[in-house]
């Protein structure tokens, strides 16, 4: 028998979301569906549904983030929640102890959920391991590891431009190694049985075992989005390199950056996505970012949504386990 | 539901609803009310107002609400597992608002449903149409128009359900909560 998943509750529900890796398609597809019920919610004049009211979220973010931050946010007092964020420096000597320390403290100040960002891999899962019952943690970024919502926010963009994945082909574009944000789309392509995935990368930003990952992997642009129906650029992560594995930030963009004319091979109703923050003139032109094919925008307000929908599915969960427990 | 039975079947409701559409007409007419938004509730509901905005032939397109983020039981039983979109066309201040339902029984729909209206704007009146009625009332909510009342004999009746099916044809179809 597998071990039980730390995400799931006895009956399949999701009590912390740390990582897409062994959440099923059911479950990826709930989370979708649920999302378009909370995106009308920026809609209405009161841009708030009570969900978590009286629930206390607090962020924590380990390593610096605008987007994701303030999305998570917005998102937890969409719900009606309190939110606390927390700006804490990440100490690498006594990580451990200071990780556990913060989280006593904030647990006997009775939160509810963690939503946490950190630079080490794992970070997210080793709170989910500490906190107390009834405590719920989602994982906002963990070193190279993860971003689940902001995988499942592009699954999201995805499935409302394209609608079925099976006849899709995906392209995900530059450096893969150190992008946690490549890991979740991958996982969740995968599990949402995307028709053909692809990576376009130099070697040097590339795993060691690249078709481990699921994909057809190429180091040509113009070849690598031929007939793609989705091109994702990622961010080139300097803070994550050592050494040289680059030569230099223009030679990139003259073989990885995307200009409309390296689009041309894409399909014509191709859509470009990119997490954000952008690296203009290094990753793409800004005629592609801000051109008709980009979706870039409709990504930060469909975050938002994906965040409630998460948020709503993790809170539930646990209300529902208290009742449980109260009837026991 | 366990075994089911058939309460009132399509031609029956058509029926009814053509009635409620009457009722409503006069109701509007006495209040002087001339062009009302209709919004029918999810799933039923929208139903039986997409019949019932064809009878009063409204201008204005229906609109659709979704109550589940507003039910008071998520605190116990989480997240409902059908979520749908909630649309209003049209914006609701100071407008004249006819919310429909399939069945009124705790009136925590109701309750549910108002507050969600009310994040959308401030509507001038809210007048509530119901298919069907039936006792078990919890809070003070009642309807403006009904299609039909249950028997009172099965309504003693405190695990009996009323569900409507559809959307087309309509039936309303009794059974008991299993377990």
């Amino acid at each position: 028998m597998p071990p039980p998943n730390i995400q799931l509750d006895d009956q399949g529900h999701l009590k912390h979301f740390l990582t897409l890796e062994g959440l099923s398609r059911e479950l990826l597809i709930k989370i979708l569906d649920k999302t378009e019920g909370f995106l009308g919610v920026a809609r209405q004049a009161v841009k708030k549904v009570p969900l978590c009211r009286g629930k206390t979220v607090a962020n924590l973010f380990f390593e610096t983030s605008t987007r994701t931050r303030t999305t998570f946010e917005l998102a937890a007092k969409r719900l009606s929640a309190d939110v606390l964020t927390l700006n804490i420096a990440a100490s690498s000597t006594s990580k451990g102890e200071t990780l556990l320390d913060t989280l006593r403290n904030l647990e006997a100040m009775h939160v509810d959920m963690f939503v946490v960002r950190h630079a080490e891999s794992g970070a997210a899962h080793f709170i989910a391991q500490h906190v107390a019952p009834g405590v719920s943690v989602i994982n906002a970024g963990d070193g190279r590891h993860s971003h689940p919502t902001q995988g499942m926010l592009d699954m999201f963009t995805i499935r409302r431009h394209k609608g079925d994945f099976s006849r899709l082909t995906v392209a995900i574009v530059g450096d893969i190694l150190h992008s946690r944000v490549a890991r979740s789309q991958l996982a969740a392509l995968r599990t949402l049985g995307a028709g053909e995935v692809r990576i376009i990368a130099p070697r040097t930003l590339l795993p060691a075992e690249p078709e481990s990952l699921g994909a057809r992997v190429f180091h040509d642009l113009r070849e690598g989005v031929r007939d793609a129906d989705v091109v994702i650029m990622l961010r080139l992560q300097r803070e994550r390199m050592r050494g040289a594995m680059l030569p230099s930030e223009h030679e990139y963009f003259q073989l990885f950056g995307l200009t409309e004319e390296r689009l041309a091979t894409a399909k014509p109703d191709a859509i470009v996505m990119h997490p954000g923050p952008i690296n203009r003139g290094v990753e793409m032109d800004s005629q592609v970012a801000d051109g008709p094919r980009s979706v870039i925008l409709e990504q930060v307000s469909n975050g938002i949504a994906v965040r409630m929908a998460v948020m709503a599915l993790c809170i539930g969960t646990q209300n529902r386990l208290a009742q449980v427990d109260a009837h026991d | 539901m366990s075994a089911t039975e058939i309460y009132a079947d399509a031609a029956a409701l058509e029926a009814v609803i053509a009635r409620m559409g009457t009722a409503l007409q006069d109701k509007l007419t006495q209040r002087g009310i001339i062009d009302p938004l209709m919004v029918g509730i999810h799933t039923g509901g929208v139903w039986v107002a997409e019949r019932l905005h064809r009878i009063l032939m409204l201008d204005e397109p229906l609109g659709v609400l979704d109550i589940s983020f507003y039910r008071d039981d998520f605190s116990r039983i989480g997240l409902h597992p059908q979520v749908r979109p909630s649309h209003l066309p049209v914006e609701v201040d100071d407008r004249h608002l006819i919310l429909v339902d399939d069945v009124l029984q705790t009136g925590r729909t109701i309750r549910a449903a108002l507050n969600s209206l009310f994040d959308y704007g401030r509507p001038a009146s809210v007048m509530l149409a119901v298919l069907v009625r039936r006792g078990w009332r919890e809070l003070p909510i009642a309807a403006d128009v009904t299609g039909l009342d249950l028997k009172q004999e099965l309504d003693r009746d405190g695990s009996l359900q009323v569900k409507l099916t559809g959307p087309d044809p309509l039936a309303l179809v009794l059974g008991h909560r299993q377990g």
